[in-house]
């Protein structure tokens, strides 16, 4: 029976081709611009790293003015200072914890012919590389000792590793970094999360760093420093003032493993600052947090105003599309009363009728899910062409995208194709019958 | 009209179609002044001017990598070249960019202290060129002079003493009198006096988004940093012949640093409005397609229910309804249809829009864009039921009495 009610559909598809057509192209434009800001919104709000995201923790502290609070007092500092990061990271309460900043190098090059590069660095601890699963090509991540005893070494990313060596494993090569001599000690595969949650303070997808270094070098002015730097207070002069300033631009991560030790973290965190009150400082009430990955990206707002709005006015856009289908199916269908008076009475009952025009609405929805996909691709790749890198890793299809465009046309398509067929099934049959 | 009682009456034995037309006309009213609001919000933003002369300058960065590099007398002679380059106008060495996302504020306030609080501003650290590299307005007091420009070094909390602000700075920080800010002193890292020299007309900060857009300050310092910016401004027309001159003469004159990030400032336009023009592109495109739609599903059920009536319209021509007569009906009908959509779209835009204020911060919607939409789809509905209500005049009486 399904295969007689296709070539039914068929048939009647074809006959009303003008008809079809405005219907398939309607639901088309609406999956595709559905899609398309779905698509964009499912990018900018994916779990970067999901094996672990329940288990990361971004801290924060407020150490900011009594008279004038961060964010007017409704989230604490983004960032960390530079003697509370390194206080807690010497206190080794957590599992593990990453210490980390933004900084800036050059690097030069042995052969004196080639023009020295620059770099987007980081300057980071050890744990940095196993707490985000950091996939190496050679080698590896440096020890704990390296970041105490300040050792000159380097993790560089696989494009920067072509570029100075071909490709070939690298490790315990040298690089020349701003007059100091780095030992590489690992190579990093491709790697880059969307968002790039482990720091979003200079945009959340932006790509992530060519060369990483041990945090502790930063104190030593081996590495220069990058990044949002906020400031309460006049930090004083020279690099050791700055360090032991009122300033932010650190991010602190900790790994904790369950609700236990999250609530240890927690206790440990609120009595250190409490210690620290009595030295004079952190002079507003106790707001310290942990929020996990998703929580952070949430609460630092990662997904775009815009991309929210085009997304609640492209669903608008697909509810418009289906009125014109249902106003239109309805047309179409009743147009065949005749037809269905007749078949009534030679005996189809209304569920036989219900089924048959519930197939040709599914046809016209695949019709449409297939062009809507058509679209959204075509839609993806103008975003991408319009907004540049901000948006390149924001705009590919994936399968589940794939599949719930499918989904959606043909769902949206027999709902508004549900009260058409109603109509159509209850067409009397004498009255049509009469008029033939 | 006449007609009207009976056009009513036969729509009411066909509700559900009408009703259908006029959910759509309603949700497409919605979207579109709602999205044509949002198109006029960036396109006022976007037509704010930077106050910099953008069409004839470009910047570059000069990161220094040598040790033991002497950089006070680096970037004397990198700028004192730059400036005798033939087509040049002036050159200056800058912490930040007007429109490019990157740069400095500062608090400033009137009153010495911690607790006062104090105006966010975008802080430009220049020498006394700036004005005529930027191309600033200076509408009171005076250009910085040579001897007032000191040395910032690297991590330095200390402040010159004179400072050039924009008049829309002058006017927050001294409300009641924005011209008497000349000559007065405001206070910077909350208790370092500066006195303010001179007041420019415009000069947008780096952040397009932020609220204090117009309130930028002049700092006469001159950076000793091992990364600096080096803005230019050529006479018109020369800007594409000398960048590469200027490039290559810095790369070539000295091999201790990297000439790199070469912009010129219309690059920096476009990429600091990029997200705004790329939303307004796509905002266009759903707002023209949808109303092509709307304008669709009116035809098509037009057509449908003219079908339908085939034999009544045949009925009133051959009883003598002109062709005129018959077109009106349809069109008045739609008219009706119209309305019913646009009353209940008029109310979901305002739905919409105080949505938008509140989640988005958007500024609330005026009348005369409603109004707009009314008129557009009271037009675009009579244009889409044109062309059915044409076929319908052209039924002959004669089908009237063919298919009894």
């Amino acid at each position: 029976m399904f295969n007689y009610y296709l070539r039914l559909a068929a048939i009647s598809i074809r006959r009303h081709w003008g008809l079809s057509l405005i219907m398939i192209t309607a639901i088309g434009l609406g999956i595709g611009t559905a899609m398309t800001t779905v698509t964009v919104n499912y990018m900018m709000s994916a779990n970067p790293i999901p094996q672990k995201s329940e288990q990361l923790f971004y801290v924060q502290l407020d150490s900011w003015d009594v008279n004038d609070p961060f964010d007017e007092g409704q989230n604490p500092p983004d960032q960390m200072t530079y003697t509370d990061a390194t206080n807690l990271f010497k206190a080794d309460k957590a599992f593990r914890h990453s210490i980390s900043a933004q900084a800036f190098a050059v690097i030069e090059p042995q052969d004196p012919d080639l023009l020295p590069i620059t770099v987007n660095a980081r300057a980071n601890s050890a744990d940095f590389f196993a707490m985000f699963n950091v996939p190496f090509l050679y080698g590896g991540a440096w020890s704990a000792q390296a970041d105490t005893n300040k050792e000159l070494v380097a993790v560089i990313n696989r494009e920067t590793n072509d570029s100075l060596f071909a490709g070939k494993n690298s490790v315990g090569e040298l690089i020349r970094i701003d007059g100091n001599l780095f030992k590489i000690v690992g190579v990093i595969d491709n790697w880059q999360p969307t968002p790039k949650y482990y720091d979003v303070t200079s945009g959340a997808f932006n790509d992530t760093e060519e060369l990483f270094v041990p945090f502790s070098l930063i104190a030593e002015e081996k590495i220069t420093r990058a990044g949002n730097t906020s400031c309460w207070k006049p930090s004083g002069d020279g690099m050791a003032a700055f360090l032991r300033s009122e300033c932010i631009w650190i991010q602190f991560w900790v790994e904790l493993r369950d609700e236990q030790e999250q609530q240890d973290y927690l206790t440990f965190l609120d009595a250190y600052v409490e210690q620290q009150k009595q030295l004079g400082r952190f002079e507003r009430p106790l707001d310290n947090r942990l929020s996990n990955v998703m929580q952070w990206l949430e609460n630092q707002e990662v997904v775009a105003d815009d991309a929210k709005m085009m997304m609640a006015m492209s669903f608008m856009f697909l509810v418009v599309c289906l009125l014109n289908t249902v106003g239109l199916l309805l047309a179409k269908f009743l147009g065949k009363a005749p037809e269905i008076g007749l078949r009534q009475a030679l005996g189809a009952s209304k569920a036989t009728l219900f089924y048959q025009y519930l197939v040709e609405s599914a046809c016209i929805g695949l019709g449409g899910g297939l062009l809507g996909l058509v679209l959204a691709w075509l839609g993806l790749q103008s975003v991408a062409a319009m907004y540049g890198d901000y948006m390149k890793d924001l705009t590919s299809l994936d399968t589940t995208m794939v599949l719930l465009a499918m989904l959606l046309a043909l769902g949206s398509t027999v709902i508004a194709g549900l009260y058409p067929t109603w109509r159509a099934c209850n067409v009397q049959p004498s009255q049509q019958l009469k008029s033939q | 009209m006449l007609e009207s009682g009976l056009i009513i009456r036969a729509l009411m034995r066909n509700k559900i179609g009408a009703l259908l037309i006029a959910l759509q006309i309603a949700l497409t009213m919605t979207i579109m002044v709602n999205a044509i609001f949002m198109i006029q919000d960036r396109q006022q933003q976007m037509a704010r001017e930077s106050g910099i002369n953008e069409e004839d300058t470009f910047y570059l960065t000069n990161t220094i990598f040598a040790q033991d590099y002497n950089i006070q007398v680096g970037l004397q002679t990198d700028l004192n070249a730059i400036r005798k380059t033939p087509g040049v106008v002036d050159a200056i060495q800058i912490n930040a960019i007007p429109l490019s996302g990157g740069g400095w504020s500062s608090g400033l306030q009137t009153e010495p202290g911690e607790d006062k609080d104090g105006i966010g501003t975008a802080i430009y650290m220049v020498d006394d060129h700036a004005i005529n590299a930027l191309d600033l307005e200076l509408i009171a007091g005076t250009n910085f002079s040579p001897s007032d420009i000191g040395w910032r070094l690297p991590a330095q909390s200390a402040w010159p003493a004179k400072v050039i602000i924009t008049q829309a700075l002058a006017n927050s920080l001294f409300p009641d009198n924005g011209q008497s800010a000349l000559g007065k002193t405001v206070y910077i890292s909350n208790n370092q006096p500066m006195q303010v020299i001179g007041i420019i007309k415009n000069l947008q900060a780096p952040w397009n988004g932020w609220s204090g857009v117009e309130r930028s300050a002049l700092v006469p310092f001159q950076m000793e940093s091992r990364s600096g910016r080096y803005f230019i401004r050529t006479e018109p027309g020369r800007r594409d012949e000398l960048m590469p001159v200027i490039e290559s003469m810095l790369a070539n004159s000295d091999k201790g640093r990297i000439i790199r990030r070469l912009s010129t400032m219309e690059e920096t336009r476009e990429q600091s409005y990029r997200q705004h023009n790329a939303t307004n592109k796509i905002l266009m495109t759903v707002v023209s397609t949808l109303t092509l739609i709307t304008a669709f599903g009116i035809v098509g059920l037009a057509i449908f229910s003219i079908n339908r009536r085939t034999k009544q319209i045949g009925t009133r021509r051959a009883l003598g309804a002109t062709r005129w007569q018959v077109m009106r009906y349809f069109m008045v009908e739609n008219f009706f249809i119209s309305a019913v959509g646009i009353t209940i779209g008029i109310i979901g835009t305002v739905s919409l829009n105080y949505w938008l204020v509140n989640k988005f911060n958007m500024t609330p919607l005026g009348f005369e864009l409603i109004a707009l939409g009314v008129v557009t789809l009271v037009i675009v509905g009579q244009l889409a039921v044109l062309y059915p209500a044409r076929k319908a005049a052209l039924i002959s009486p004669a089908t009237a009495t063919r298919t009894v």
